[in-house]
């Protein structure tokens, strides 16, 4: 383990060819305006290689959801500038960012957010339908290990399946990148654990750059990187050596 | 392949059925009731037009005392005429076996070979009478039925003042008399009216019109100036006792039916629109319902990349759908309601066969305009969807805010808690109370105001036998006889009271205004047939001048101390100025009075009389009509109590069955606003429901919670529909009421009873509907769950 400069470089990347995945400079949030005004983010900046798994550490109420939210162009910074490969997200109108989500980004959520009058194909389907060159839902549902689960609907499965049929719905559509806000947050441990190894499969095996949002410390030990998050900035970036299976995470 | 989005629509519309079915319902009833009606009128004015078409009804009726048959040639002359058929008609008393009362029947002449050239009859049954048999006849097929007469019976009747007897060969009917009623009365009755056809040369001995005619029937070119032909058909005749030539469209049976026909458009187009409405506003509460509940998936489609155009479209089809399949359901349901419909009318019409045509517009303009209607509640929601952040979808909804009711924190404190929470959402969606009100509310006007045209009808009814006609009968004479004839009706053993009354028919005209009607003469201090004001009370009849009822001087135009031009259309058929002494609201119709005296010295024939009220003891009635079948100048003896008992029967056979109809659109209103507002109201309480029951509510409090505030909104929403109610029907009475018939709004305190009833019940069964939902729900599982 060694500490790196929260913008410096990575001795990790693909190539020296690739260009990071994120690129962020001053990003400021407010929230509200005058006495009532949040501070969510007070001037990130920091840069995301593409290919790694990134875990984004921090304390309940630092700002972490809203950064992988202005990341994942469900919502615009106040100030300062965030781009995706070669495009200024910052520059983007409502329908440029839908089209960036829609071609490129995957979202897994805290509390799996699936359709609940869907089943876990059709969830997955929901995505492959505008995506440009979708997986086949089944082989999606089969990289998180639920081929036997496909037709049944979220109330018919648990939790840790729930987050499954999210993820393969993430991932279905092949995105560059997988941003997932707390996805172990709802679940125990056991359950966690192997959702994260499905989160360390997808990166492995589609080379698809991980965001995880987690206040969990123990998680970071499978990361490539652990961006340390605290009141609305990056207070330091640690550079993981080597990656923990997570089978191997403490809980 | 259906689309995983679809997919989750049509289990999405699984899961609100029940809601999904109650707003369809509503949109289908409009959509049923516009291609019902719409049908119906097609069909009516389609059926109508063939049959007059087939049976060549005349285009211009033009009746004289009698004419030498050579006119008729020059009235074929007529540029514009196309045809012309003379005819010889009477009056003729029938007697009735077993009825004290002959019936009046008007006698009308067949060519003796061939066919009439207009106004063709239509067989039913037997045969035509054969020439050179003078006592054949045919027989209008409802007064047959209504006696049991048929060919082969022999039928008594009195023509001008002679008893004969006749043989019935064949059964008729005829377009000219679709709509039969006896002289000087308002509404049909099979059963006292008749119609004897008979060879021309067997009728014209009958009624000393050998060699003339008494009627002369036109027919016209299509590019005839109507107008035209009938002046100069006026001047031809003018010679020979004339009393106007008319259009079909002054004919009375075709008047009937054609403003029944224009009464069913007016409801075609003004009660749809009202269920469209209701359904608008319950979509929009619905699906807006739907939009706040999965504000998180929204979010989440956003978040996947769905343009708002995408998600929009979703609910959009959501809405779309409710609203095709009312609107498919209501335009199944028109076409078949409208078929049944239609054969009523037929029967009641006497159509001798049935165009059923559906209007093609109907369907479109129903899909159309539901479709539109559902659009506009959809959209307002749809809006709220673009407007939705995605990732402030993602965060789970603030609690609502309450605080405005907090005002209301004194009074609350006199209540309990439940009560408390039942008044703090009311008044913090007012909006959403006041539409589910009013939604209510015009349910149930529409019931009270179709009630109240109806109770109006009754009132009518009630008035004219009741208060303006007190006598047991009434005489009308062959012509304007003298005075003297009233000694002889007055010396008759039995009769209590004589009065004198005179109708002259008349055209009314002031300016271009016309009316075809007739002038009421009445002695002074009448107490059998009154001139009574909208009070009740009686309309003094001036020394000079015509006294107007309000509605008939708004359709002339003209105020008192005007003068209007009256073309007298009987005897030697004037053109008098006769002032306008006053004008008064009447009690019924729009007559036109004048004091007898007056109006026989207007027209220079003192003491005349065209008929007499009589109150007469009953147990003479027998005798007494006996002697009256027997003077030759009587032309009919109707009885009052005849005469109202065929209106009761009218009136029973349709509008009976409309009272059902009217209770079922109040339910089906009621019942869609209602039912949605109580499923809304038990998915957005779920949580709080549970959260109750968890602290030690039972089952009972926590419904009452839900449905208190139902109960509220309804209470609150039957004054405000009667209220309503009571402004539409004036508005559909206007629409009803036509130059024959005022339709007063009468309002009765059990039509508003009785919409109030099926309101209430509708809402009783929404709430239990609801309540056995709500005992279903598993409520502690519920607060295991993220909403
Ligand atoms: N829409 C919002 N309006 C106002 N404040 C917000 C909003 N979203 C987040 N915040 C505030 O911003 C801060 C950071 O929130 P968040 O990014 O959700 O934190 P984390 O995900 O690290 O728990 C918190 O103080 C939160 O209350
Ligand atoms: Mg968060």
């Amino acid at each position: 383990m060694r500490q790196a400069q929260p913008t410096g470089g990575t001795d990790r990347a693909p190539g020296p060819t690739a260009p990071p995945a994120y690129m962020a400079c001053g990003v400021k949030k407010i929230y509200g305006e005058g006495r009532s005004a949040v501070h969510a983010l007070r001037g990130v900046d920091l840069e995301i290689p593409t290919g790694e798994i990134v875990v984004l550490l921090g304390p309940s109420g630092s700002g972490k959801s809203t950064l992988l939210n202005i990341l994942g162009g469900l919502d615009r910074a106040t100030e300062g500038t965030v781009s995706f490969r070669d495009t200024c997200l910052s520059a983007l109108d409502d329908a440029g960012l839908t089209l960036y989500r829609r071609r490129h980004v995957g979202f897994v959520f805290q509390f799996y957010n699936l359709m609940p009058s869907l089943t876990a194909t059709e969830n997955v389907e929901l995505v492959t339908e505008i995506a440009r060159d979708p997986m086949a839902p089944e082989d999606a549902l089969a990289l998180v290990g639920l081929s036997a689960r496909a037709d049944h609907f979220p109330a018919q499965l648990s939790g840790g399946e729930q987050q499954r049929v999210a993820i393969a719905r993430a991932v279905a559509k092949r995105p560059e990148v997988l941003l997932c806000d707390e996805p172990t947050g709802a679940l125990d441990s056991a359950t966690g654990r192997a959702v994260l190894s499905v989160l360390r499969d997808v990166n492995a095996e589609l080379g698809t750059t991980v965001l995880m949002v987690t206040h969990a410390a123990s998680t970071a030990g499978m990361a490539d990187r652990v961006l340390h998050f605290a009141d609305g900035h990056i207070r330091d970036v640690v550079i993981n050596d080597t990656r923990l299976d997570p089978a191997e995470i403490e809980w | 392949m259906v689309s995983p989005l679809d997919r989750k629509l049509l289990r999405d519309l699984a899961r609100m059925k029940g809601q999904a079915v109650a707003i369809g319902a509503v949109i289908g009833t409009g959509v049923l009731m516009l291609v019902m009606m719409t049908g119906l009128v097609a069909s009516l004015t389609e059926t109508r037009d063939a049959y007059y078409d087939r049976y060549r009804l005349a285009d211009v009726f033009a009746p004289v005392s009698r004419a030498p048959e050579r006119l008729a040639g020059d009235l074929a002359a007529i540029p514009g005429v196309s045809a012309v058929q003379t005819r010889v008609t009477g009056r003729a008393l029938v007697d009735i076996a077993g009825a004290a009362l002959p019936a009046q029947a008007q006698a009308v002449s067949l060519p003796d070979r061939g066919r009439s050239a207009l106004n063709d009859i239509y067989l039913t049954d037997g045969r035509l009478p054969e020439h050179g048999r003078p006592d054949e006849i045919l027989l209008l097929e409802a007064f047959a039925d209504a006696h049991g007469l048929g060919p082969g019976d022999v039928l008594a009747a009195t023509m001008n003042g002679a008893r004969r007897s006749f043989r019935i060969v064949g059964l008729a009917q005829s377009p000219e008399f679709l709509y039969t009623t006896p002289p000087g009365e308002l509404y049909p009755d099979d059963a006292r009216f008749g119609v004897i056809w008979m060879s021309r040369s067997a009728l014209a001995a009958a009624y000393d019109m050998e060699g003339a005619f008494n009627e002369a029937l036109l027919a016209l070119s299509r590019t005839a100036r109507k107008a035209a032909v009938i002046d100069a058909a006026d001047r031809l005749l003018a010679a020979h006792g004339g009393t106007g030539a008319y259009a079909r469209a002054e004919q009375i049976s075709n008047r009937f039916i054609s403003e029944e026909i224009a009464g069913l458009a007016v409801s075609a187009r003004t009660v749809p629109p009202i269920f469209l409405a209701v359904a608008a506003f319950l979509l929009n509460i619905v699906v807006g319902r739907m939009v706040q509940a999965e504000r998180e998936e929204i979010g989440l489609l956003k978040a996947f990349g769905y343009t708002d155009a995408e998600v929009g479209a979703h609910y959009f089809k959501l809405v779309l759908a409710i609203a095709a399949g009312g609107a498919l359901a209501g335009c199944l349901g028109g076409v078949v309601l409208g078929r049944a419909m239609v054969e009523v009318y037929t029967a009641f019409f006497k159509f001798p066969f049935l165009v059923f045509r559906l209007d093609p517009a109907a369907f479109a303009t129903g899909v159309l305009v539901s479709v539109a209607a559902a659009s506009a509640g959809g959209l307002l929601v749809v809006r709220r969807v673009f407007a939705l952040a995605p990732a402030e979808a993602m965060r789970p909804p603030a609690p609502p805010d309450y605080s405005r009711s907090a005002r209301f924190r004194r009074l609350g404190r006199l209540l309990d808690q439940p009560s408390r929470m039942v008044l703090r959402r009311i008044v913090r969606q007012p909006i959403r109370m006041g539409g589910a009100a009013l939604g209510i509310a015009s349910g149930m006007a529409l019931s009270v105001a179709m009630l109240a045209i109806y109770e109006g009808f009754d009132e009518t009814v009630d008035l004219t036998f009741g208060v303006v006609d007190r006598s047991d009968v009434t005489v009308t004479f062959t012509h304007a006889v003298s005075d003297k004839t009233l000694f002889e009706l007055g010396r008759m053993e039995g009769v209590a009271r004589v009065e004198p009354v005179r109708h002259v028919a008349a055209i009314l005209s002031h300016g271009l205004d016309s009316h075809r009607g007739a002038i009421t003469g009445l002695p002074p201090d009448a107490a059998l047939y009154r001139a009574l004001d909208a009070g009740g009370g009686p309309i003094p009849l001036p020394e000079r001048g015509l006294v107007l009822s309000r509605t008939l001087a708004d359709v002339l135009g003209v105020e008192a101390g005007q003068a209007l031009s009256v073309d007298v259309r009987e005897g030697r058929q004037p053109v008098l100025d006769l002032p306008v002494a006053a004008i008064t609201e009447t009690l019924v119709g729009a007559p036109a009075y004048m004091a007898l005296d007056a109006l026989n010295r207007a027209l220079r024939e003192p003491g005349r009389v065209s008929g007499a009220h009589l109150t007469i003891d009953s147990a003479r009635a027998d005798a007494i009509f006996a002697r009256l079948q027997d003077m030759p100048t009587v032309a009919g003896v109707s009885r009052k109590d005849d005469a109202r008992a065929a209106i009761v029967r009218l009136m029973d056979s349709g509008a009976g069955a409309t009272r059902y109809v009217m209770g079922a659109i109040a339910f089906v209103i009621t019942f869609g606003v209602v039912y949605n507002a109580a499923r809304i109201a038990l998915a957005e309480r779920t949580r709080d429901l549970a959260a109750l029951r968890v602290m030690g509510f039972t089952r009972g409090e926590a419904a009452f919670v839900l449905l208190g505030e139902l109960a509220v909104v309804t209470l609150v929403a039957l004054p405000a529909g009667a209220a309503i109610g009571y402004a539409l029907s004036f508005a559909i009475a206007s629409g009803f009421s036509t130059e024959l018939y005022q339709i007063p709004a009468g309002i009765d305190r059990a039509s508003f009873g009785q919409a109030a009833l099926v309101v209430l019940g509708a809402a009783l069964v929404s709430g239990l509907l609801v309540k056995r939902d709500l005992d279903r729900t598993d409520l502690i599982g519920v607060l295991k769950t993220r909403e």
